[in-house]
C-alpha cells in the first residue's frame, strides 16, 4: 500500500551555528538521530496505517494513531522548532525583526520582558518531556496570542491555533550542555530565537506555517 | 558493612517520610500533626560503583542534583499544602495536588531505584532466587524472556517516565507497568522492581542509544532487593 514517505528536512544552518548558546553536539544528535527517528517510525506506522485502511481492519488503524500522533508529533514539532531558531549574531535573532508580533505581545503582558518571564514559567514548570509555544490563536475574527505548553511530542494543531515559535523541553535538548541546570537553557535560549520566522508565523495563516511539511514528503 | 546498613535505614525512613499515608506512625489521624521533612537518602553504594553499566557522573547528578530538587520541591509544596489545609483553602490545596504527586513520586520512585541497583561485586546482576524467580518463569516463562517485554516496555515510552515490575496487592500477580513522569506506584499495585527511563538517566553515557542503556543495566540490577519487596 502506498503511503507518503516523509524525510528529513536539512537545517537551515551548521549544527554549530547555535553556539554557544547550544552545542554542536546537541544539535547533531538532536536532528540527525531524535529528529530522523520520529521520521522513520511515523513512515513505519503510516505505513501499517495504510495496509489496515486498505485491509477495512479498524482495530489496527485505531491501535496505530498514538504511534502516528505521537511520531509525527515529534516531526512537526522539531521541523518548526529548526527554523524558529537562528545563529545569535544574525539580525534574524533580534526581536526588533518581529515588529508587529512584538506590538501584541506588548499589548498582551505589558512589555516583552514580562512575556519572556511568563515564558520561562511555563516552560520550567512542564512536569516531565513537553514543548513549550507562543501559539496565535483565531476565534472568528479574534486573533490573541497565547504561552502553551504540551507534553510529550503533542503537536499545536487545534482548530485555529498557528505556532509562532517553540522550545524544547526534553532533556535530550539540552542535557548534554546545561546538564540539570535548564533554567539556564530557557535563559540563553532566547539569544537564538528566530523572531523573522516569528513574525512571519504571526503574520501568516497556518497553514502557511505548516507549507514546511508538504515539501518534507 | 555498618555504613552500608546506616544508610539503607536512612534510606527506609526517608521513604517512610514521603508517604506518610502508609506509615503506621501515630498520630497521622490527628487533626493536625508536624510534618517531619523528607531528606536525600544516602547511596548504598559510591557513584561510580555501577560503572561501566551507568557512570559515576550520570550516577552523581542524578541523585546530589535530580533526586535532590524533587526533596527540596515535595518538602516546599508539603508545607504550602500544610498551610492551605489549615486555612481551609480547597483551591490551593487542589492546585497543589500534581506538585505533591510529581515532586513527591520523584522521591519515592528514585529511593527505590537507588535500592534496586547494585554493583556487581555486590550481588548486582545476579538472577532472582525463590518465590520471585519463580513468579517470573511462571508469568514469562525466563528471566530472559522477562527482561525482553520489560526493554520493550522501556521503549515504548513516549516522553519521560519508568517501567515497572509490580505486583497486584489484590490477586498477588505480578506484570509489568509503565508510569509517566514521575507517577509512583501506588494503590493497586506493589513496587518490586523500577527502571528509570528519564533522559537524564543514561543521555551523558549513551545519548539516543536508549537501547543500549536498557540493556546494560541488568548487569546491576539487585535482584535481592526485588525479592524482599515481594510478598
Amino acid at each position: 500500500m502506498s503511503a507518503p514517505t516523509y524525510t528529513l528536512p536539512p537545517l537551515p544552518y551548521a549544527y554549530d551555528a547555535l553556539e554557544p548558546h547550544i552545542s554542536a553536539q546537541i544539535m547533531e544528535l538532536h536532528h540527525n538521530k531524535h529528529h530522523q527517528t520520529y521520521i522513520t517510525n511515523l513512515n513505519s506506522a503510516l505505513r501499517s496505517q495504510a495496509e489496515a485502511v486498505h485491509a477495512s481492519d479498524i482495530t489496527t488503524q485505531v491501535s496505530l494513531q498514538q504511534a502516528i500522533k505521537f511520531n509525527a508529533g515529534g516531526h512537526i514539532n522539531h521541523s518548526l522548532f529548526w527554523q524558529n531558531l537562528a545563529p545569535a549574531s544574525s539580525v534574524d535573532a533580534k526581536s526588533s525583526s518581529a515588529p508587529e508580533l512584538i506590538k501584541q505581545i506588548k499589548a498582551t503582558w505589558g512589555d516583552e520582558e514580562s512575556f519572556r518571564e511568563a515564558f520561562k514559567a511555563a516552560l520550567l514548570g512542564i512536569q516531565g518531556s513537553g514543548w513549550g509555544w507562543l501559539v496565535k490563536v483565531e476565534t472568528g475574527k479574534e486573533q490573541r496570542l497565547a504561552i502553551v505548553t504540551t507534553k510529550d511530542q503533542d503537536p499545536i494543531v487545534g482548530k485555529g491555533e498557528t505556532p509562532i515559535f517553540g522550545v524544547d523541553m526534553w532533556e535530550h535538548a539540552y542535557y548534554l550542555q546545561y546538564l540539570n541546570g535548564k533554567a539556564s537553557y530557557v535563559e540563553n535560549i532566547w539569544n537564538v530565537i528566530n523572531w523573522k520566522t516569528a513574525e512571519e508565523r504571526f503574520k501568516g495563516t497556518r497553514a502557511d506555517a505548516f507549507r514546511i511539511f508538504k515539501a518534507s514528503i | 558493612m555498618n555504613s552500608t546498613l546506616l544508610r539503607t535505614s536512612a534510606l527506609r525512613s526517608a521513604l517512610r517520610a514521603a508517604a506518610p499515608k502508609t506509615s503506621s506512625r501515630a498520630g497521622l489521624a490527628g487533626t493536625t500533626f508536624v510534618r517531619s521533612k523528607v531528606t536525600l537518602p544516602d547511596l548504598p553504594y559510591d557513584y561510580g560503583a555501577l560503572e561501566p553499566a551507568i557512570s559515576g557522573k550520570i550516577m552523581e547528578l542524578h541523585h546530589s542534583k535530580h533526586h535532590n530538587t524533587y526533596v527540596t520541591s515535595f518538602n516546599n509544596f508539603s508545607e504550602q499544602m500544610a498551610e492551605a489545609k489549615h486555612k481551609e483553602d480547597i483551591q490551593t490545596q487542589i492546585a497543589l495536588q500534581p506538585l505533591i504527586n510529581f515532586h513527591g513520586g520523584g522521591h519515592i520512585n528514585h529511593s527505590l531505584f537507588w535500592e534496586n541497583l547494585a554493583p556487581t561485586s555486590k550481588g548486582g546482576g545476579e538472577p532472582p532466587k525463590g518465590q520471585l524467580a519463580k513468579a517470573i518463569n511462571d508469568n514469562y516463562g525466563s528471566l530472559d524472556a522477562f527482561k525482553e517485554k520489560f526493554n520493550a516496555a522501556l521503549a515504548g515510552i513516549q516522553g519521560s517516565g519508568w517501567a515497572w515490575l509490580v505486583q497486584d496487592t489484590q490477586t498477588g500477580g505480578i506484570q509489568i507497568k509503565t508510569y509517566a513522569n514521575q507517577d509512583p506506584v501506588v494503590g493497586q499495585f506493589r513496587p518490586i522492581l523500577g527502571i528509570d527511563a528519564w533522559e537524564h538517566a543514561y543521555y551523558l553515557q549513551y545519548e539516543n542509544r536508549k537501547a543500549e542503556y536498557f540493556k546494560a543495566i541488568w548487569d546491576v540490577i539487585n535482584w535481592q532487593a526485588a525479592e524482599k519487596r515481594f510478598k
